[in-house]
């Protein structure tokens, strides 16, 4: 799996507060989800974002509540997936079972500006900067999760068990 | 057999082994699996896609909608309609609607749902509050929480533990929130990130359940997992009256092993303050000078329980809220509301010209109940201050316990207890 696209880049502990505020929670529909998506953090993500972008932050991506209303509304922006220094768990937890790709990695975000294009190869867990011309390693998804990612989620790895 | 912490031997238990270690994954069984009305309606949704009839056991999937209720407005409504409608269609036991709901963190322990020695998971990430009990319980997405209504299992990757260990004495106006909030300052919002914080020391055994409660309920705002007490006689006397179910005292042996250990005197603790917009910028109430407010929330699953009430109208008492204050009163659940109205507290909050609003999450999340406009500031004794957390995103929340609410809806400005106990 590859995906390319453009970089969104954002700081530290972006929280679920910040990825879809609690005002638009009396839904759960992701492309009403979708509208608001970054909005208290970046007002103009949610009508430029394209489809096939991603997102870049740095340490604690998805920090806060438990909603999955978060990824949902990542996702359902087109995003195609987020890479990050580190993860709170939920939000780690609820990407995997709803299908959202994250990857983790250290080295991308100082050599990444807004806007760079990058390339990711999932099966290689390798991420092109290929505005700048660099390649870095991401850090392995753990065995566990890719069977997750193989059986098609959580809830598809259930129904497969019966 | 190898020495365990409390989390470990929990977890083993429920898996069906002797032992776990940190980083293996284990399928647990799950004593009780809880949804709100913002995240059951997904889990529901995800239930149905699945082909499942019914949950996994009646009594032990509880739904609590307490976020936009009353209902805020129609799309709210439609929500709490449809945990409605399955609580009806599985005869869930736990289904609390209109004058029996209330904040769901303060809810299931004061009904005895959740009981110590359990594995409970909960569609939100405050779900960590149990831990005061002595039981393993963690914040999961919706998702999650429809696999184990249908399974009554859950994989969990096993945390590492970390310790903290207090000693020495509390002092005046510091509760189990300045200590968390303490820490959170210490180790930063991702400074327990996958572990498991077990609180431990004479000062904890000390506290009581309604302190050990906004302890763990904070634990998730350091990264964690869940937080942890070791159940002792306090736990046992709360217990007692209210359990539904039988329950276990389990506790970590003395060999076991930590991924990290700290220490905290706690003479240096003095009555905290998390400014915005993260609960990692703590300082103490002292350090903060002429910070004037709009808003003082005194409620939630953090410090929304009868101690938390009790100490703000001893501290109202014959007294005024500041002209440029509205201070919002919520007590947590029917029982706490009940509570504070016969022991004379709601005679004290009205007559300093509060609003004491029905149990709900209301303006904790900037739902309902207290919103802020651009550029108002409120101080409150929730436990997340981000952006927008409470209103609109250029409004600012302040955390503290509801001592330092009460005085600085008083003073109109964050304000120590001691500047108007007399
Ligand atoms: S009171 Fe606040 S933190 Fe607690 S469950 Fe409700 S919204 Fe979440």
């Amino acid at each position: 799996m590859k995906f390319k696209g453009k970089v969104w880049k954002y700081g530290a502990d972006i929280d679920t507060d910040k990825i879809i505020p609690a005002r638009y929670l009396n839904t759960s529909d992701p492309k009403e989800l979708a509208k608001h998506c970054m909005e208290d953090e970046d007002a103009a993500f949610a009508s430029k974002v394209q489809p096939g972008d991603i997102i870049l932050a740095d340490k604690n991506f998805g920090c806060g509540s438990s909603r999955e209303h978060a990824p949902i509304a990542i996702k359902a922006a087109g995003v195609a997936c987020v890479i990050a220094k580190s993860y709170a768990r939920i939000f780690y937890r609820n990407s995997f079972n709803m299908g959202l790709t994250i990857l983790e990695s250290d080295e991308v975000q100082d050599a990444t500006d807004n806007g760079d294009v990058l390339e990711v190869d999932m099966d290689r867990g390798e991420i092109t900067n290929v505005t700048k011309g660099r390649t870095f390693k991401a850090r392995p998804i753990p065995p566990f999760m890719q069977e997750l990612i193989k059986a098609g989620g959580l809830m598809e790895s259930i129904r497969k068990r019966g | 057999m190898k020495p365990m912490t409390i989390t470990e031997k929990i977890l083993a238990k429920h898996a069906g082994v002797k032992e776990v270690t940190p980083g293996e994954l284990i399928n647990a069984k799950v004593d009780i699996a809880l949804g709100n009305d913002i995240t059951a309606p997904i889990a529901i949704s995800e239930f149905r896609k699945a082909g499942a009839k019914k949950v996994f056991n009646k009594s032990k999937v509880v739904l609590v909608p307490d976020h936009f209720t009353p209902n805020k407005d129609i799309k709210s409504a439609a929500q709490v309609k449809i945990l409605r409608e399955f609580a009806k269609e599985q005869k869930l036991t736990y289904f609390f609607d209109g004058g029996d709901v209330g904040v769901e963190h303060a809810l299931l322990p004061e009904k005895g749902i959740v009981v110590p020695g359990d594995v409970v998971i909960g569609a939100d990430s405050h779900t960590c509050t149990y831990g005061a009990l002595g039981a393993f319980s963690t914040g999961v997405g919706s998702t999650d929480l429809a696999a184990a209504m249908i399974t009554g299992e859950l994989w969990f990757k096993v945390p590492e533990s970390m310790k903290f260990v207090f000693k020495g004495k509390l002092n005046k106006w510091v509760s189990g929130k300045d200590l968390i909030l303490h820490v959170i300052g210490d180790v930063g919002v991702d400074g327990a990130l996958y572990r498991s914080m077990e609180f431990t020391g004479k000062p904890i055994e000390k506290l009581s359940m309604d302190s050990r409660m906004a302890m763990c309920n904070m634990a998730i705002e350091a990264g964690a997992k869940s937080g942890i007490i070791a159940p002792d006689a306090t736990t046992k006397e709360y217990m007692n009256k209210r359990a539904q179910r039988p329950y276990k005292f389990y506790e970590s042996d003395k060999d076991a092993v930590y991924a990290e250990v700290r220490e905290y005197d706690c003479a240096k603790i003095e009555p905290t303050v998390a400014c915005p917009h993260l609960p990692e910028n703590t300082k103490t109430v002292s350090q903060l000078k002429k910070i004037t407010i709009d808003q003082v929330v005194i409620g939630s699953c953090t410090n929304g329980r009868l101690e938390d009430l009790q100490v703000a109208a001893k501290l109202l008492k014959g007294q005024k809220v500041s002209k440029n204050v509205r201070l919002i009163v919520i007590p947590a659940t029917p029982f706490i509301y009940n509570e504070a109205m016969k022991l004379g507290y709601f005679d004290i909050f009205l007559k300093a010209g509060a609003v004491i609003s029905p149990p709900t999450c209301g303006p904790c999340l900037g739902g309902h109940m207290g919103i802020l406009a651009e550029g108002e500031r409120a101080l409150a004794t929730t436990n997340r201050n981000f952006v927008g957390r409470m209103g609109d995103p250029k409004s600012e929340v302040y955390l503290a316990n509801p001592a330092v609410a009460a005085a600085s809806a008083i003073k109109g400005r964050i304000a120590h207890p001691d500047e108007v106990s007399k």
